[in-house]
């Protein structure tokens, strides 16, 4: 099904503590991907933002940001769910343009997680899940996360090496990606327990360590999509989006079914996706999933189908999502080195899929031509779940 | 009594269920169920998922249940600096019930393990904050 096109992709470097406002952040991703289009702005029909807004001093972003990009008067709103946004905001994109209200829409996710002081950045970081049930106990996003590492490693084997192994493998692209956050190697040293030097290894929400935690950043990305008649006219080399899936589930822990068995939106919005696209996850050649803790991607491995309920570890063990491997998996550095700026996230997976099958992600590149790429994005604790598919 | 007494650092002043601190004083951990279609919640709701009715009456929480999972946080949000390190968990009661709460400081972290038989009872904290919390069996 090759009806909505991505023709133009674009990223800012994720950093800590960018040097602008979050419109200037916003122009660097957009600039980026209208020249990977070839587009001027008079071609551009609407635009969707996409951020999570408690970070934003700026209300109602859209506006203020369509204006700084050049895209007014076309109409222009704002999309949000967390850490999916742009997902979301690409999802939105794709059915105006199947509906054919628009030819060309802009969707660009930001996210300036230092705009506000860390003290606040924390209270809405507690705030983050339900307010009204969860938050009184001082919940925040690792300990969510950490309740479905432990119910997982009793059950499944998992071990703290395994999680491990994940950060490693991170690193290992966060060195080679210019655009990531952190860029450093990460070594089994550095989780060394007991070892004041071994920073990756205190505890943070037990058994998560601090490695096994993303990094937070400041970024921007920016996806265009175009209808066929589009696609053809202005790019020679368009991506196309095979299939979407979407999903949500429960805030609340107690309502959620079991932890052994990973997020249930990664399940839901794959077997959409897969569905709609009329493939199977055997056909993915590379995937970006959502690694904000080293225990999602294992959890991910098994909602995306690349390995049965369980058995995840053993793709880590065995370097299976290595960039080598069967299936690459985040070999961008993930959202562990590459860096997790709330907004921007589904967009920047987008974008390294969409260089992917293009054969444009340089020393990232994945070997064999692939012409089937995949992009997991969940926003809070597998509150909102979105996974879209992407073919040359 | 509003719901600004609930747990350790409430962030909702006024709901419609703002009973259950009332029967917390009471001693009692109650969640509420659909006297329409008889499906249960916890944490309580003012108005049924399942059927949209309002007419909702409250039930007491079982007491005996599993420790479905559980994690210690070293680390805490703006308000709760000088609790770390405390232990949150999910109880599992069977029947599709389930409870997310503190861990007990009476149980000692290395005795807290998945599927260890626990229990539920009411906290009043020393500012008289109410809440409720996961012991041993």
């Amino acid at each position: 099904m090759k009806e909505v096109a991505v023709i133009g992709v674009g990223q800012s470097s994720f950093v800590r503590g960018y040097e602008g406002s979050i419109r200037e952040l916003a122009f660097e991703a957009f600039r980026e991907a209208m020249q990977d289009a070839g587009i001027t702005q008079k071609d551009v029909d609407a635009s969707i933002f996409c951020s999570a807004p408690e970070y934003d001093k700026q209300r109602s972003p859209a506006g203020v940001l369509a204006e700084y990009l050049g895209l007014i008067p076309q109409p222009t709103f704002y999309v949000e769910s967390v850490c999916s946004s742009s997902s979301t905001g690409v999802k939105v994109g794709y059915s105006m343009i199947k509906s054919g209200l628009h030819d060309v829409v802009v969707v660009l996710g930001f996210q300036k997680m230092s705009e506000i002081t860390s003290a606040e950045s924390q209270e809405r970081m507690g705030r983050g899940a339900d307010i009204q049930w969860e938050a009184p106990f001082g919940t925040m996003m690792p300990a969510y996360y950490a309740l479905y590492a432990q119910a997982y490693m009793a059950k499944h084997g998992l071990t703290h090496d395994d999680l491990m192994s994940v950060r490693i493998k991170a690193s290992t692209y966060g060195v080679i990606n210019e655009r990531a956050v952190y860029r450093k190697a990460v070594k089994p040293e550095d989780f060394k327990q007991g070892d004041p030097e071994a920073k990756m290894a205190g505890p943070v929400a037990w058994p998560l360590r601090v490695g096994d935690c993303c990094a937070n950043a400041d970024g921007s990305s920016c996806i265009i999509l175009v209808n066929t008649e589009k696609a053809k006219a202005l790019s020679k080399r368009p991506v196309w989006i095979l299939g979407i899936g979407a999903a949500s589930e429960a805030v609340n822990m107690a309502a959620r079914p079991d932890f052994t068995k990973g997020l249930s939106v990664g399940y839901a919005a794959a077997s959409q996706a897969y569905k709609m696209a009329g493939i199977t996850p055997k056909n993915v050649k590379v995937a970006e999933v959502h690694d904000c803790f080293t225990i999602a991607e294992i959890m991910a491995y098994e909602g995306l189908g690349f390995a049965p309920m369980g058995e995840g570890k053993q793709l880590i063990r065995e370097k299976t999502t290595y960039k080598e491997g069967r299936i690459p998996v985040n070999v961008d550095g993930g959202l562990l080195s590459k860096g997790h700026p709330i907004g921007a996230t589904g967009g920047s997976q987008i974008r390294t899929i969409v260089l992917q099958l293009r054969g444009e992600a340089g020393p990232m590149q994945v070997a064999g031509e692939p012409d089937i790429g995949l992009v997991h994005n969940i926003g809070g604790v597998g509150l909102y779940g979105n996974v879209t598919i992407f073919g040359r | 009594m509003g719901f600004e007494k609930f747990g350790r650092k409430s962030f909702t002043a006024v709901t419609k269920m703002a009973k259950f601190v009332d029967l917390l004083a009471e001693g009692k951990i109650e969640g509420t169920i659909c006297k329409d279609c008889g499906a249960k919640f916890f944490p309580p709701r003012a108005d049924c998922a399942k059927c949209l009715s309002k007419n909702m009456d409250w039930f007491e929480m079982p007491k005996k249940g599993k420790l479905e999972t559980f994690t210690t946080a070293y680390y805490a949000p703006f308000g709760f600096e000088g609790d770390p390190p405390y232990t949150m968990g999910v109880v599992d009661f069977g029947g599709g019930q389930k409870l997310f709460a503190r861990l007990s400081k009476d149980i000692k972290p290395e005795e807290v393990k998945v599927g260890m038989d626990v229990t539920i009872r009411p906290l009043k904290y020393d500012d008289n904050q109410l809440s409720f919390e996961i012991t041993k069996a």
